[in-house]
C-alpha cells in the first residue's frame, strides 16, 4: 500500500513555545486502513504533536499535508472539518449526559418545524447504540443509560464510534489504553483494528509497547520532540522498542543492575529516590 | 419496579421527594390542614417570587457557573422602575425597558468577566453583587435624595406585573409558570439544552463539538441579571414603591431552592422541574410553619435539614443513575 498518497503527512514540522523547542523536524505519514503507533516516554512532546495534529496548534516551521495538499489549521474545527477526529483518554464524553444525547452534542438530530424543532431522542439513541454496537459493544443496548456508568473500555469505544460516525478519516487516540486493565484495554485494541479494517488512517499513541504491537502497521518513537526511529511492522523486537523508548539507555541493561542491587541487598528493591 | 427505578434516575426525583417529604412532615408533626394550605397565598407568592429567579441561577450552575449578584438586582430592577417612571414620571414602559435593560448590562458584564478571565463567577458576581448594591443606593440618594421612591402605575402596567389575583394570588405566579414551562421546553426538548448540558459536562469537549460556550455563558449571565431585575420591576409595581435594600436573601434562598431541586453545585446534571420542585419546597418550608403548631423559629432548622436530606437524597439517585440499565437488571 506504500505507493497510495498518504492521508496526513508531517513534512520537518518544528513546533516551539518562545525559546523553547518542543519539536524538532517531525516527518510522518499516516495512510488510510493503516495503524501509526506513535511511542514515546512522558515528556517526548506526544501532546504537543497531538494537539499540532488537532489544530490546537500551529507548527513553527514545516507543513501539514492532508492527500498530499498542504492545509492549515487555525482553529480546532478546521482539522476536525477536515475529517481529523482526537479522543482523549476519558473520550471527551459527558458522564451525566446520556449515550444519544452525547454522542450528537452539537449536530443533534431534531424534528417538527421552526421554533418548536425538538431534539428527536429516540432517533438519537437509536443511532449511537447501533454505531456502538457495530464496534462490537454488544453490552451497549439503552440509549438512555448515562454515559459515566460505561466502563473505561466502553467509554473509549463510544467515543471512537462517535468519530467514525461522522466521517472521521484520521483517528488520533490519546493514550486510550493508558487508564485501562488488561480486558478493556484489548477491548479497546479490537476497536482499532475495527476503525483500520474500514480504511481509516490510525495515529495510535500510547507508551504501552505491548498495545502498540498488537495493532500497528508502522511506528515511531519519540525522544524528546523528534523521531529517534521509524520502522514498519515486524522490523524491531519489544526489547528493542523498549531500548529506545527509554532513551538508548538499554532496559537490559537497567534490569541487569536492579539486579545486582537486589542481590547485594539480600532481596529488598531499592529505596525510591526522595 | 422498572417504573420506580426510572423514576428515581430522573434528576428531579430527590426534589419530588423532599417536596412530599416536608409536606408529609407538616401534615404529620404539625397539624396542618392540606385545604388551607394550598388555598393560602403566601407560600405560592414567595414560590413564585423566588422561583423566577432561582431558574435562571439553576441553568447557570448546570453550565458550571454561579451568579450571586441576583440579590442586589432585584433591588436594582425595582428601583430603576421607580426612579424612572415614579421619580421623573416618565411612562412606566420607559421603567420597565429601563430595568430589564440595566438587567441585561450587568449580565453582559458578569458573562464577559466570567468567559474573558479565568477568576470563578462566584467571586466575580460577588464583586458585582457589592458594586451593583453601592450604584443603587448612592445612585438612588444622588438622584431623588432618597432610599425609598413610590410609583404609581397605569392599571395596566397593574393588571400585567402587580395584580392580586383574588386579592391574594400575585400574578408573578403565572409568570413564574410560564417561564418554567418555556424553560424547561427550551432546556429538556431543543438542541440548545443539550448544549447547556454539554457546557456543564466537560467545557473543552463542548468547545471541540463546536457549541459556542462563551456565547452561551454570556447568554446565561444576562437570562439571570434580567429575571431578577424582572422579579425587582414587579415587586414596584405591586407595591407602588421601591425600596434600595431588600434582595439578599434571594442569594442564599435561590441557591437552596436550585441544590434541593437535584441541580449539581459542579455542573452538567439538573432539571427545570427539579428546580421548580425545589423551588415549592422551600416556599412551603419556610411559609407553610405558620399553618402548624411548630414555633416558626425553628423554620431555618428544617430547612436546612431538608437541604442535606435532599442532597444526600439526590447524590444517591445520581449514583443509581449512573449505574442504571434496565435490561441488565432483567437479565440477572
Amino acid at each position: 500500500m506504500s505507493d497510495t498518497t498518504p492521508v496526513l503527512e508531517l513534512r520537518k514540522v518544528d513546533k516551539s513555545f518562545g525559546p523553547i523547542d518542543v519539536l524538532h523536524e517531525i516527518s510522518l505519514k499516516v495512510r488510510a486502513g493503516e495503524v501509526l503507533c506513535l511511542l514515546g516516554d512522558n515528556g517526548a512532546g506526544k501532546s504537543t504533536l497531538i494537539k499540532t495534529l488537532a489544530g490546537v496548534h500551529k507548527p513553527t516551521r514545516g507543513e501539514i499535508l492532508m492527500d498530499g495538499e498542504a492545509v492549515t489549521f487555525d482553529r480546532p474545527k478546521d482539522a476536525a472539518d477536515r475529517g481529523i477526529a482526537t479522543v482523549h483518554q476519558f473520550g471527551g464524553t459527558f458522564p451525566l449526559m446520556s449515550i444519544g444525547r452525547s454522542f450528537f452534542v452539537g449536530v443533534e438530530p431534531t424534528k417538527g418545524w421552526g421554533p418548536f424543532k425538538i431534539f428527536d431522542r429516540k432517533t438519537a439513541n437509536e443511532i449511537a447504540v447501533k454505531a456502538v454496537r457495530d464496534f462490537g459493544i454488544t453490552r451497549i443496548e439503552d440509549g438512555d443509560r448515562l454515559v459515566g456508568g460505561l466502563s473505561g473500555g466502553e467509554r473509549q469505544s463510544l467515543a471512537i464510534a462517535r468519530a467514525v460516525h461522522f466521517g472521521a478519516r484520521v483517528l488520533i487516540l490519546d493514550e486510550p489504553t493508558a487508564a485501562l486493565g488488561v480486558k478493556q484495554a484489548a477491548h479497546v485494541l479490537r476497536i482499532v483494528g475495527e476503525a483500520r479494517r474500514r480504511g481509516l488512517a490510525v495515529i495510535f499513541i500510547t507508551h504501552q509497547v505491548m498495545h502498540a504491537m498488537a495493532v500497528g502497521d508502522h511506528f515511531a518513537v519519540l525522544i524528546r520532540g523528534a523521531i529517534a526511529a521509524d520502522f514498519r511492522k515486524g522490523e524491531k523486537t519489544r526489547e528493542e522498542i523498549t531500548d529506545l523508548m527509554a532513551g538508548g539507555e538499554s532496559m537490559a541493561d537497567l534490569e541487569a543492575s536492579l539486579d545486582t542491587y537486589m542481590e547485594n541487598h539480600e532481596g529488598h528493591a531499592p529505596q525510591p529516590a526522595a | 419496579m422498572q417504573l420506580i427505578a426510572r423514576f428515581l434516575t430522573q434528576p428531579a426525583a430527590g426534589a419530588f421527594l423532599s417536596f412530599l417529604g416536608i409536606i408529609l412532615f407538616y401534615v404529620l408533626f404539625g397539624g396542618v390542614d392540606l385545604g388551607n394550605l394550598a388555598g393560602a397565598a403566601s407560600w405560592v407568592n414567595l414560590a413564585a417570587n423566588l422561583g423566577i429567579v432561582a431558574i435562571p441561577v439553576g441553568l447557570l450552575m448546570i453550565s458550571g457557573e454561579l451568579d450571586i449578584s441576583i440579590g442586589a438586582m432585584i433591588p436594582a430592577g425595582s428601583m430603576t422602575t421607580a426612579i424612572l417612571s415614579g421619580y421623573y414620571d416618565l411612562p412606566i414602559i420607559v421603567g420597565m425597558l429601563g430595568a430589564l435593560s440595566f438587567g441585561a448590562l450587568v449580565g453582559l458584564v458578569n458573562g464577559l468577566l466570567t468567559v474573558r478571565t479565568s477568576v470563578p463567577s462566584l467571586i466575580i458576581t460577588l464583586g458585582t453583587l457589592v458594586a451593583m448594591q453601592g450604584i443603587v443606593l448612592a445612585g438612588s440618594v444622588l438622584v431623588t435624595g432618597a432610599a425609598s421612591v413610590p410609583l404609581a402605575a397605569p392599571d395596566w402596567a397593574k393588571f400585567l406585573f402587580g395584580q392580586l389575583i383574588g386579592g391574594s394570588h400575585q400574578v408573578v405566579i403565572l409568570w413564574w409558570l410560564g417561564f418554567a414551562l418555556l424553560m424547561g421546553f427550551v432546556v429538556h426538548r431543543t438542541p440548545l439544552g443539550n448544549w447547556l448540558f454539554a457546557l456543564g459536562g466537560d467545557k473543552e469537549s463542548a468547545r471541540n463539538a463546536g457549541i459556542p460556550v462563551r456565547g452561551m455563558t454570556i447568554g446565561l449571565f444576562i437570562l439571570s441579571a434580567t429575571s431578577a431585575s424582572f422579579v425587582g420591576m414587579c415587586q414596584a409595581i405591586l407595591f407602588n414603591s421601591a425600596q434600595v435594600s431588600g434582595g439578599m436573601s434571594y442569594i442564599f434562598n435561590t441557591v437552596v431552592s436550585v441544590v434541593v431541586g437535584g441541580v449539581l453545585l459542579t455542573g452538567g446534571f439538573g432539571s427545570v422541574l427539579g428546580i421548580v420542585l425545589g423551588t415549592l419546597t422551600f416556599a412551603i418550608v419556610s411559609q407553610g410553619i405558620y399553618f402548624t403548631d411548630i414555633d416558626r423559629n425553628w423554620s431555618n432548622l428544617i430547612i436546612g435539614a431538608t437541604l442535606l436530606l435532599a442532597v444526600l437524597m439526590n447524590e444517591s439517585f445520581r449514583k443509581f443513575a449512573l449505574n442504571y440499565s434496565p435490561r441488565k437488571k432483567a437479565r440477572n
